[in-house]
């Protein structure tokens, strides 16, 4: 029996198209397979709860962070805007992080991240140019690359590749 | 000679009053008093610095950036809209934090605060003193970039003291109703006190405007 992703929230459009601050609805995407298609690796129960529940919810909450966060721009209320940050970061990051997950997902698999060893730092605390450069961060910037130790850079690098 | 603050940037109105995400441009506020007016305790230039130069630039990046959010916003485009968020953050955090504190300081202030406001320090410190040495010790002790605050706690009734980290704003990421700020950012103090914080936390504590601090106590009371 298929247990498809039926939940087709519709695209709609809110005030009138090319007005500012319009905007259209997020909705859930349908998945691009069925519930059970990733078993035994990922089972269908999982599979419908996360979508049809967890995916749903962040985008019905996108949605509404979204209007609250229009209302607080046109008052010019930034401490109220501010404040709805980690509700946008949260549900707007759990929307476009499972709509990628889904794509990534077939029966064969994906891949890993893998960490940065550093090379290089630039030090951009105040202390490290002020005294010289004042607030214009861009001439210390500019200045620095003057006396970039190439020598240790590559060492570092050819460390890595060991 | 004055050098008051001359920056203007008057607030202009940008599309139709009343039109969705119509909204003001920021505005950088003038200083209620010279750039050498708390000298010898923050010197002139300093101030110029930061108040012409840094929250200038917090004011620019803040109506840039929010007209970069509303136009991801019309197009539906949430990954802009979460990568412009930090960017918001820190010029909205900028623009009403330096806005704070320029008015939390005076060439006629120092001393202490008197009446209701002494009185609810004493209570929720133990002491004026207990209370300065704690502020003093948050704000010399933020890692890195950020404010030492003395807040209003709205749901407990009671001052409270923290500390933000680079230009997050109190009241948007703690609740907290800013009363008064102590900028630590190397900015504040780096081309007087050099990396001597506490000398810069000694010295402030002589131009505080309690006035000012005390009508913030008062209107959160409310």
């Amino acid at each position: 029996m298929l247990s498809r992703a039926a939940r087709s929230a519709s695209r709609t459009l809110v005030p009138a198209p090319g007005s500012r601050g319009s905007r259209q609805k997020h909705s859930l995407p349908d998945l691009p397979y069925d519930y059970g298609a990733l078993e035994p690796h990922i089972s269908a129960q999982i599979m419908q709860l996360h979508h049809s529940k967890h995916h749903a919810t962040y985008v019905n909450n996108l949605n509404a962070v979204e209007e609250k966060y229009l209302e607080a721009l046109e008052k010019g209320d930034v401490t109220t805007q501010v404040a709805l940050q980690p509700g946008l970061k949260f549900n707007g990051g759990g929307h476009i992080n499972h709509s990628i997950f889904w794509t990534n997902l077939s029966p064969k698999g994906g891949g890993e991240p893998k960490g940065l060893i550093p090379l290089l730092g630039i030090d951009v605390w105040e202390h490290a140019y002020y005294l010289q450069y004042k607030n214009v961060r861009p001439d210390y910037l500019k200045a620095i690359w003057n006396v970039i130790n190439w020598e240790n850079v590559t060492e570092r690098y050819m460390a890595c590749k060991k | 000679m004055l050098s008051r603050a001359a920056r203007s940037a008057s607030r202009t109105l940008v599309p139709a009053p009343g039109s969705r995400g119509s909204r003001q441009k920021h505005s950088l506020p003038d200083l209620p008093y010279d750039y050498g007016a708390l000298e010898p305790h923050i010197s002139a230039q300093i101030m110029q610095l930061h108040h012409s130069k840094h929250h200038a630039t917090y004011v620019n990046n803040l109506n840039a950036v929010e007209e970069k959010y509303l136009e991801a916003l019309e197009k539906g485009d949430v990954t802009t809209q979460v990568a412009l968020q930090p960017g918001l953050k820190f010029n909205g955090g900028g623009h009403i934090n330096h806005s704070i504190f320029w008015t939390n300081l005076s060439p006629k202030g120092g001393g202490e605060p008197k009446g209701e406001l002494l009185e609810a320090i004493k209570r929720d410190f133990g002491s004026f003193d207990k209370f300065k040495e704690k502020l003093t010790a948050v704000s010399v002790g933020v890692q890195g970039s950020g404010w030492g605050w003395l807040g209003f706690n709205k749901d407990q009734g009671r001052l409270q003291i923290a500390a933000c980290s680079n230009q997050d704003p109190l009241q948007g990421t703690t609740g907290l109703i800013p009363l008064l700020g102590i900028d630590v950012w190397e900015h504040a103090y780096y081309l007087q006190y050099k990396n001597v914080r506490p000398d810069y936390l000694k010295a402030i504590w002589n131009v505080i405007n309690w006035e000012n601090v005390t009508e913030r106590y008062m209107a959160c009371k409310k």
